[in-house]
């Protein structure tokens, strides 16, 4: 057989493409592998720590993992650790902050997705106005706010109760929320809800079946703003919900603080992971529409 | 006292061309932002059937009057009536129309079918209605294949031709076109702008369309109304507009390449009116004008490309031939266009391609007087 003169002439030329192991590409992976290393060290040593006895512990190894490998720390952490006078664990915290987080995420995002909704696409007389309460509200400290809130649900009678709680993480949540949802349906081609309102939809139609499904990134990212500030606060908590309600963040700081006994670090490490369990799963599960949201609030699509 | 005032006047009782009651009629429309003036106390009259053209550069009021027509946006006065019905206050879905948007405006997360249907499904008609309105909107518009899809499964084209399909199922009276082929490349606007023509000669309907494309305006439309900040310059029909643009904005707007205009004197009154173009006479016999030409009014002389003769030719109802230098030749295909220095002035001129031309080749330019259009210098007004 002939070879086909023509054959070379018709590959790509130029300069060869750089080797994998350019300086610069090893200057990236370096400065990649020693800032993760910085943020996972101290992950890295609550785990090992957590599953280590109190011997282990005394040795004062910290960055190794001990021969002991146990779940007891664990299982004290959750059921019996002591929290103020309370010593039924830690289980109390989470199943508090459940009941706290789940209606107040909740409450707050279906108001704060209408109400946004309304100034972007049904502007009334003042709304502008309001608008501009809303953004000053969402910047004004909270502790600002404490002591005549503190007054108000006493008024109300559900000062140190849970719904106490759920109120004032609603109310606190929708200022952010609402600026949140507004500029996004703002971002929104405008033609769509104008071609919703021609084929005869009204407020709530174009709201449920129009912009809603539309808008899964938006309420991703509320979800994981709500659920995450909502379970890590800690000072509503340990104002308003009262001794026998602290949240998961209460109950821990609680146990860190007692001064009586041995200091149970495992102890102390596994109810920390405990705490941080649903942020972090939360993270995990929806971390791709988290970026994508915050991308789609800032690139017009 | 202007709101009652709207109240106790009557419907539209004045007839159209046609002897019919105008489908569409706008009366005393003004919309203000504040102090901004976006529409000035509109008045227009469409009759059944018609297709009319809003034209104008951006930020006109064109696609404001749209939206007032339609229901999307509330004037500050006057009254919309459609079909004889005073439909000012009405929502949009109360008024017979159906609008079909620039950037499409379907809805992502619904098939093809889905955004046909949901005006439907919103009226709540029975679900065997909802599919024949829709089978008979996708044949027309060859949606047929596409039914299952979703927007983003669908070109351009395609897109727009389901905004056009989701006004037809409604059954509407009139149609409105918000720059519905600004976003498409030229080849699928042309054929696009072929088949809202098709359309509207198989439907027969009311359409109100609304452009800044002088060609989608000159093909399309029965009337044009030319906008310019929020009042109309012009309404007529397209040959009108084009051949006797009534200011000098319409006939510098209407055109490609625009129309040339030169500065000039009435150097004699009727019956033999003449110009005088810089040192030249030129006989303005021929020309019928709308207004007495005062002698020593100074006007602008308006002459289309394709009203300059170039090169040695006479032809009844041509001035005298002034000396021309060939500035610049862009060939244009069918025509070419010809860039000529005329006693220091830029004129351009349409020449057929087979007649060649170089740069800097002397040349003699006549204007056909008799197409030409004279405006007052001082308020641009035809004459």
């Amino acid at each position: 057989m002939s070879v086909a003169p023509a054959d070379t002439s018709m590959g790509p030329s130029g300069p060869k493409p750089k080797r994998w192991f350019a300086p610069g590409r090893i200057m990236v992976y370096a400065v990649l592998i020693i800032t993760s290393a910085y943020w996972l060290l101290p992950l890295y040593v609550m785990i090992i720590t957590s599953f280590k006895d109190l011997n282990e512990i005394r040795d004062g190894n910290i960055f190794f993992p001990g021969a002991h490998f146990g779940l007891e720390s664990w299982d004290k952490a959750w059921n019996t650790v002591c929290t103020g006078l309370y010593c039924n664990g830690i289980k109390v915290g989470f199943w508090n902050s459940v009941k706290i987080t789940v209606p107040s995420v909740i409450v707050s995002i279906a108001v704060a997705s209408v109400s946004g909704y309304s100034l972007a696409n049904w502007p009334f007389r003042y709304a502008d106005l309001f608008f501009t309460v809303l953004i000053v509200g969402s910047f004004i400290p909270y502790q600002v706010m404490l002591y005549p809130l503190v007054l108000l649900t006493r008024n109300l009678g559900i000062f140190s109760t849970l719904y106490a709680v759920i109120l004032i993480h609603t109310i606190f949540g929708l200022p952010i929320l609402t600026l949140l949802f507004r500029n996004y349906f703002a971002s929104l081609p405008p033609e769509l809800f104008k071609a919703a309102r021609v084929d005869g939809a009204g407020f709530w139609r174009i709201f449920l079946q129009v912009m809603a499904p539309m808008s899964l990134p938006i309420f991703t990212v509320a979800v994981i703003l709500q659920v995450t500030g909502i379970w890590n606060d800690y000072l509503f908590g340990v104002v308003f919900a009262g001794l026998t309600n602290y949240p998961m963040t209460v109950q821990l700081n609680n146990i860190f603080t007692s001064t009586m006994g041995v200091k149970e670090y495992n102890v102390e490490m596994a109810a920390t992971l405990l705490t941080g369990l649903v942020p972090l799963a939360i993270y995990f599960f929806s971390g791709k529409y988290f970026v994508r949201g915050i991308a789609a609030g800032a690139v017009k699509g | 006292m202007n709101d009652n005032a709207n109240l106790v006047r009557p419907a539209p009782a004045k007839l159209m061309e046609n002897g019919k009651p105008p489908s569409v009629s706008v009366q005393g429309l003004a919309l203000n932002y504040g102090s901004v003036k976006v529409l000035e106390k509109l008045d227009l009259d469409i009759a059944e059937g018609e297709f009319l053209v809003l034209l104008g550069p951006s930020g006109c009021g064109k696609s404001t009057l749209l939206n007032c027509i339609a229901g999307l946006l509330e004037p500050s006065q006057g009254r919309v009536f459609i079909k004889g019905k005073n439909v000012t206050w009405e929502e949009p879905k109360d008024r017979g129309i159906g609008m079909v948007f620039q950037s499409y405006a379907l809805y992502p997360q619904m098939t093809v079918e889905g955004n046909l249907s949901f005006g439907l499904r919103v009226a709540g008609l029975p679900k065997a209605e909802i599919k024949k309105r829709v089978a008979r909107a996708a044949e027309i518009l060859q949606l047929e294949p596409l039914l299952k899809r979703k927007p983003t499964a669908l070109s351009g084209g395609q897109r727009q031709r389901v905004a056009i399909g989701r006004a037809l199922v409604r059954d509407v009276d009139v149609f409105l076109f918000d720059e519905p082929l600004s976003n498409l490349d030229a080849k699928l606007r042309a054929e696009l702008r072929v088949e809202i023509k098709r359309l509207h000669q198989t439907l027969g309907n009311t359409m109100i369309y609304v452009t800044h494309d002088q060609i989608e305006a000159l093909t399309l439309a029965d009337r044009i109304a030319v906008m310019r900040s929020g009042v109309i310059q012009q309404l007529d029909a397209p040959l009108t507009i084009y051949n006797s643009p009534r200011n000098r904005y319409v006939a510098g707007f209407i055109g490609s390449p625009s129309m040339n205009f030169v500065k000039a004197r009435i150097a004699a009154g009727a019956p033999n009116p003449v110009l005088q173009l810089g040192t030249h006479m030129v006989s303005l016999a021929g020309y019928v004008p709308v207004r007495p030409l005062g002698v020593g009014t100074e006007v602008e002389f308006g002459v289309r490309p394709e009203h300059l003769r170039v090169g040695t030719g006479t032809e009844a109802g041509s001035s005298e031939p002034f000396d021309a230098i060939v500035d610049l030749v862009e060939p244009m295909g069918s025509d070419a266009l010809l860039w000529l220095k005329v006693d220091g002035q830029v004129l351009s001129a349409r020449v057929e391609s087979s007649q060649r031309f170089t740069p800097g080749q002397p040349v003699t330019v006549r204007f056909r007087v008799s197409l030409a259009s004279l405006f007052d210098a001082a308020s641009g007004d035809r004459l």
